[in-house]
């Protein structure tokens, strides 16, 4: 008997953090998250509401987090649930960053507004594993202070790693303002053959981002990106995410650069 | 081994038949055609050979047999889930040679990219095929071109000749019904040649046929209806939603309904991005993974050139010619 993969599963909102009005983090019970790897999503699903595609933010004992924008029928709805509350879920779905892909790097991360949710697991995990990596950096840009996201984690982070956090606009006398680009200049490498770099965000920031990266003196195939697309099933059969041969909710979303470059919408 | 037929035997085989299994074939449904004061072949049940269409092309394609249009994956209230049972549990499809060939695009999508799907393979299970073969192209074929001309995999064949019905069977459930029926010798006839022909690439460059100006001429000229993709045998999408009932807000059912990437939202994504704003970009889009997308991924191209997206276009845009382009451009 084949599994109907289609069924979503209950799941108890643990906690809930409300990082802006607009964007919260929903910690969701889940039995199996030790098997899941950062930058896979979850389908969220509300039924009467419909479905939406959703990137791990954090991976916990018995938890992952999912970090959502409040932007359309099922997310909003969603916004009304409080920890305690069980909702439906079902994934996780996507390769993810894998971590031996980035072991003994000088890596660099860069991601810009909710694209920080989808790496943020794997700036968590070598945050906690300094000791694989040679060096861990971090680029992020948000649009100003107030749509900032993972406060707290930034903390941690600058504890642990070279934190650069920018906003579009905002108090140039306070805070770093300018685009993520700016910053990726003046990253310290030491060897270009161990740099490796990870970009998330908006399709402009991570085109000129790579573009950055590259003439910085980065590899290609040492730069990894993760596309956001519609998937509607996370299963490979709805096609809405297809671009060429691939789809993204299974060959992807996470791709290296000399693969992800090609593709063409 | 062949048999002969005449209708009323043929007719009590439909009535032995049908208490096994669900009969799908093409029908003749009156002033549903494109145009005016014209006919349309649709699929559907069908009970005797009069219900059946062995003559004309069918304007919509076999696919929702096992690929409902609108089909519910379950039905959901407060206390829970609970899967519909399959619409049936094994089914008749007559179809021609070019739909045997769509069935494994069909079966490509739903059994191989990803997990098997439940609901697609469940329908799937217990299908007998059979063939209507074609003697001569109809208008708009290409299935040469596209390798879909000889038929393959089918259980039975049916044509009708002299007022009489033909039957090849290649499947112990059909040849019992034949016992006793008269034999004669026959060759199932296949189509060797369309006047429509289309050019075959090899290795298509992504890049390249994206910034051709052919796709410009399609900006204007489609209006994006959608169609084509409704009536193509290899289209496949769909999109998830959610109904519920208007006097109990909290049950309802989740349904998978057939897409379009010709339409507009199929690629927004939340916040509002659009990937494709443009009619000519969906078009390239839709006709790339038709070739090359869907080879470099199966090994075999997805369009089985039967031309129904031509004869349905209300812009009179011609697929095989959009194929024909685009290996001009890869020259």
């Amino acid at each position: 008997m084949i599994t109907n993969e289609y069924l979503p599963f209950s799941s108890k909102v643990l906690k809930v953090t409300k990082h802006t009005p607009m964007e919260h983090t929903y910690t969701m019970e889940f039995a199996g998250a030790k098997d899941v790897v950062p930058g896979q999503f979850f389908e969220l699903s509300l039924p009467k509401y419909g479905e939406a595609p959703i990137s791990v933010s954090g991976i916990g004992e018995n938890s992952v987090d999912l970090t959502v924008r409040s932007i359309g029928v099922v997310t909003d709805e969603l916004f009304k649930y409080e920890a305690g509350r069980h909702l439906y879920i079902r994934g996780p779905y996507g390769n993810g960053f894998i971590a031996d892909d980035y072991k003994e790097s000088e890596l660099l991360v860069i991601a810009g507004g909710t694209g920080v949710s989808p790496v943020k697991a794997i700036i968590d995990y070598f945050g906690n594993h300094n000791d694989e990596v040679k060096s861990m950096s971090i680029i992020t840009g948000f649009k100003s202070k107030d749509d900032q996201l993972f406060r707290e984690d930034f903390k941690r982070w600058g504890k642990q790693m070279n934190v650069t956090l920018t906003f579009d606009r905002g108090d140039e006398t306070k805070e770093n303002i300018g685009l993520v680009t700016k910053y990726i200049p003046s990253v310290k490498v030491n060897n270009f053959d161990d740099a490796k770099a990870i970009v998330v965000g908006p399709p402009i920031m991570m085109k000129f981002a790579v573009k950055g990266l590259i003439e910085r003196g980065y590899k290609e195939e040492n730069i990894w990106i993760s596309h956001e697309r519609r998937m509607s099933c996370g299963l490979g059969k709805c096609g809405h995410c297809r671009v060429n041969s691939t789809y993204i909710c299974l060959d992807g979303p996470v791709f290296n650069y000399t693969v992800g470059k090609d593709l063409i919408d | 081994m062949a048999y002969s037929l005449d209708k009323i035997a043929v007719d009590d085989l439909f009535k032995k038949w049908g208490e096994d299994y669900l009969i799908y074939g093409p029908t003749l449904i009156k002033n549903t055609g494109r145009l005016s004061d014209t006919d349309s072949v649709r699929y559907d049940e069908v009970r005797s050979i009069d219900d059946l269409e062995l003559n004309l092309k069918s304007d919509y394609s076999f696919k929702d047999v096992i690929l409902p249009i609108s089909e519910v994956l379950f039905y959901y209230n407060e206390d829970g889930m609970m899967v519909p049972k399959q619409k049936h549990n094994g089914a008749i499809i007559f179809l021609r040679s070019c739909d045997l060939h769509a069935l494994d695009r069909l079966d490509q999508m739903f059994m191989e990219n990803g997990k098997p799907d439940f609901y697609y393979t469940r329908l799937r299970e217990n299908l007998k095929f059979v063939l209507i073969p074609c003697s001569k192209s109809f208008e708009n074929c290409f299935c040469v071109s596209m390798n879909s001309n000889v038929p393959k995999n089918y259980n039975l064949t049916i044509e009708e000749i002299d007022g009489e019905y033909v039957f090849e069977s290649k499947d112990e459930y059909f040849t019992k019904f034949f016992s006793g029926s008269k034999e004669l010798d026959y060759t199932v006839p296949y189509v060797k040649e369309n006047d429509i022909k289309v050019e075959h690439v090899e290795k298509i460059n992504n890049l390249a046929i994206t910034k051709s100006e052919m796709w410009r001429e399609y900006d204007s000229r489609c209006i994006a209806c959608g169609r084509c993709t409704l009536v193509c045998p290899t289209c496949t999408c769909w999109t998830m939603q959610d109904i519920h009932y208007g006097d109990n807000q909290k049950a309802g059912e989740r349904r998978r309904v057939q897409a379009s990437c010709m339409v507009d939202n199929f690629d927004r994504v939340a916040g509002g991005h659009v990937y494709r704003e443009k009619n000519g970009d969906r078009m390239r889009y839709k006709a790339l993974h038709k070739i090359s997308d869907h080879r470099e991924r199966y090994g075999v191209d997805m369009c089985i050139g039967c031309g129904r997206c031509d004869d349905i276009c209300p812009e009179y845009i011609s697929f095989s010619t959009i194929l024909n382009k685009i290996a001009k451009e890869s020259e």
